[in-house]
């Protein structure tokens, strides 16, 4: 669609502006301001230009944070991605079955992410969980708040129970878009259920797996309140990832100098792969033709 | 691209015998798919299934015994929530400051989401681009700074204050979501209203807001449940007037330990009002997931 240039619309825009400035540009401001200056308390506040960045970049505390995030977030992608699209192959085209698949799926992701975390803990529990105890029935020694590994596992299986739909609808959605036309025409090449999917399937789902990916991407890339609730980043630190160390430093042990460099740091990030998500979104809207 | 996909299909002469008795193969496969889905499925209510098993046992039942269901079924852990101020005002509180926060986060996104869809304006790309990082923002980054900006402005537990906060990725997100949907509809129309003499508030509520009626739906659900299910932000604005649920539930850990029973039952009552509004959206999800772009 051509769009008339019409500078008035900024006037339509205005309240998001101002609302957003609100509540995103100020705070921002405070970090910014908090992570150049030092204090000894009582308010009183010193200039300590770039120390803070320089401290964070040495740290081993910000780097572990950072590679048990990447790490984190590399493997649900890898699990979660391959599911779904596995989920939405097997999906009820239409019918009855297929509102209710949707309806169950989409469950998990309409959990406040506390009791996400909740659930967990009482479905992992050796005492008390199906989980732990069936585990520990089978001879494993499982206990996620003791062992690096357990805890891990039960992070990970946490997340790809709570967002692998996600992944599942978009692909799903994607699927739907695919006109019948296309099917018929593969079946009169005799083509194979990997060739319809190679060559029909993936292609036309590219466009939302993208987003799925990259949005699961961010989004575990600044996950915070499952993990906490669950294992509280432990034990010892294994399960801290950015956000909870980040927590831990500028509510728990209010640093704020440190904090807020760190905070700088993590926005980057988060920008530099926003700025990724906006060109490839961008660049499907123009494919597509809107 | 599409075209190009078509004719590389591969020619697969081994399935051109057993292409002909399709009845037995045509059969299996939706069980197939079905199994897979049984399975998933049960994947997904295994978790939910034990919490509300959970809900329904004493404390005595759970600590003591393993069992797969209640032996004695008892409501008293529902029953404790349901009549303690403490605990069902948290559900009122978390209710209040998601309804402003759906409510303002659409009012302020429909005027702007129109600008993005119909205009181009000096800045439009850059604008829109700094609203979607504020989708991304880690909540965690703005915690400390949203309480001292709160504070300082006498908001500081207050339902307005978490309504406000959570603007921060509820108006982009919205913004997003209805900037897609208003993309479906021509743009003729419009010319069409004005020419008729409509000015631009009356067609706006008359004629274009009954259009995108299912966008607007898509939108307000996603604000109600991002909303909903954020915790860092809503417990760090918030003490004692405006606590949500969320927080409440850290209530149970007591002297005496977890007092698992409520936990549970207070865990269940959180999943009620997802999954009544969730059946109204079903066939939108996916899309305001792919931010209006499916």
């Amino acid at each position: 669609m051509n769009k008339t240039v019409n500078q008035k619309a900024w006037f339509l825009v205005l309240p998001v502006l101002i609302l957003v400035a609100f509540s995103a540009v100020i705070p921002l401001m405070t970090v910014v301001n908090y992570s150049v200056q030092d204090t000894f308390g009582n308010n009183q506040f010193f200039w300590a230009g770039l120390t803070w960045f320089e401290d964070m970049l040495h740290s081993d505390r910000m780097w572990n944070a950072l590679g048990r995030q990447l790490m984190f977030s590399a493997i649900i992608l890898a699990i979660e991605v391959p599911l779904g699209i596995f989920v939405a192959l097997n999906m009820p085209k239409k019918g009855f079955w297929s509102s209710f698949c949707l309806v169950v799926m989409s469950l998990p992701l309409l959990i406040p992410w506390n009791v996400v975390g909740t659930i967990w803990q009482i479905f992992g529990r050796v005492d008390i969980g199906l989980l732990g105890y069936t585990m520990d029935a089978l001879g494993f020694d499982y206990n996620y708040t003791q062992d690096t590994f357990d805890a891990w596992v039960t992070v990970i299986a946490m997340d790809v129970w709570h967002w692998t739909s996600l992944v599942a609808l978009l692909a799903y959605a994607g699927l739907r878009s695919i006109p019948d036309a296309y099917y018929q025409a593969a079946k009169i090449d005799q083509a194979s259920r990997w060739a319809v999917f190679r060559y029909i399937e993936l292609p036309k789902m590219a466009g939302v797996l993208m987003i799925a990916i990259l949005l699961r991407f961010m989004d575990s890339f600044m996950i915070y309140t499952e993990p906490f609730v669950l294992t509280g980043g432990g034990p010892g630190n294994a399960t801290t990832f950015l956000s909870i160390d980040l927590v831990k430093m500028a509510l728990g042990q209010f640093d704020l100098g440190p904090a807020a460099a760190f905070s700088l740091m993590y926005f980057l990030v988060i920008m530099v792969i926003s700025w990724v998500f906006y060109t490839v979104m961008t660049t499907l809207d123009k494919r597509d033709g809107k | 691209m599409t075209d190009s996909a078509i004719p590389e299909v591969v020619i697969n002469t081994h399935e051109m015998a057993i292409e002909k008795p399709r009845t037995t193969p045509k059969r299996f496969r939706p069980s197939g798919g079905a199994v897979v889905m049984g399975l998933y499925l049960l994947f997904l209510m295994l978790p939910i299934y034990w919490l509300i098993n959970m809900s329904l046992k004493t404390n005595s039942e759970i600590l003591g015994a393993f069992s797969l269901w209640p032996r004695n079924l008892t409501f008293e852990n529902y029953a404790l929530i349901l009549t303690d101020p403490s605990w069902y005002m948290g559900y009122v509180n978390s209710l209040i400051y998601v309804l402003m926060n759906t409510a303002i986060s659409l009012a302020v996104a429909l005027p702007a989401a129109y600008a993005f869809s119909r205009y181009s304006f000096m800045g439009d790309k850059h604008l829109f681009f700094w609203l979607l990082t504020n989708r991304m923002a880690p909540p965690a980054v703005f915690a400390l700074p949203f309480f001292q900006l709160y504070s300082s402005i006498g908001l500081f537990d207050t339902h307005i204050a978490v309504a406000l906060a959570h603007c921060l990725f509820n108006v982009p997100l919205a913004v997003w979501i209805l900037e897609g949907f208003m993309r479906g509809v021509p743009k003729e129309i419009d010319e069409t209203a004005y020419i008729d003499g409509y000015s631009f508030p009356t067609f706006f509520i008359k004629i274009f807001t009954p259009l995108i009626a299912s966008g607007i739906g898509v939108a307000a659900f996603f604000c109600f449940m991002f909303s909903w299910v954020e915790l860092l932000l809503s417990r760090t604005l918030t003490s004692v007037n405006a606590k949500p649920i969320a927080a409440t539930m850290t209530r149970t850990v007591g002297a005496a330990g977890v007092d698992w029973g409520v936990l549970a039952a207070a865990g269940v009552l959180t999943i009620v009002p997802g999954a009544l509004v969730i059946y109204f959206v079903r066939n939108y999800i996916a899309k305001g997931f792919a931010l209006g772009r499916v």
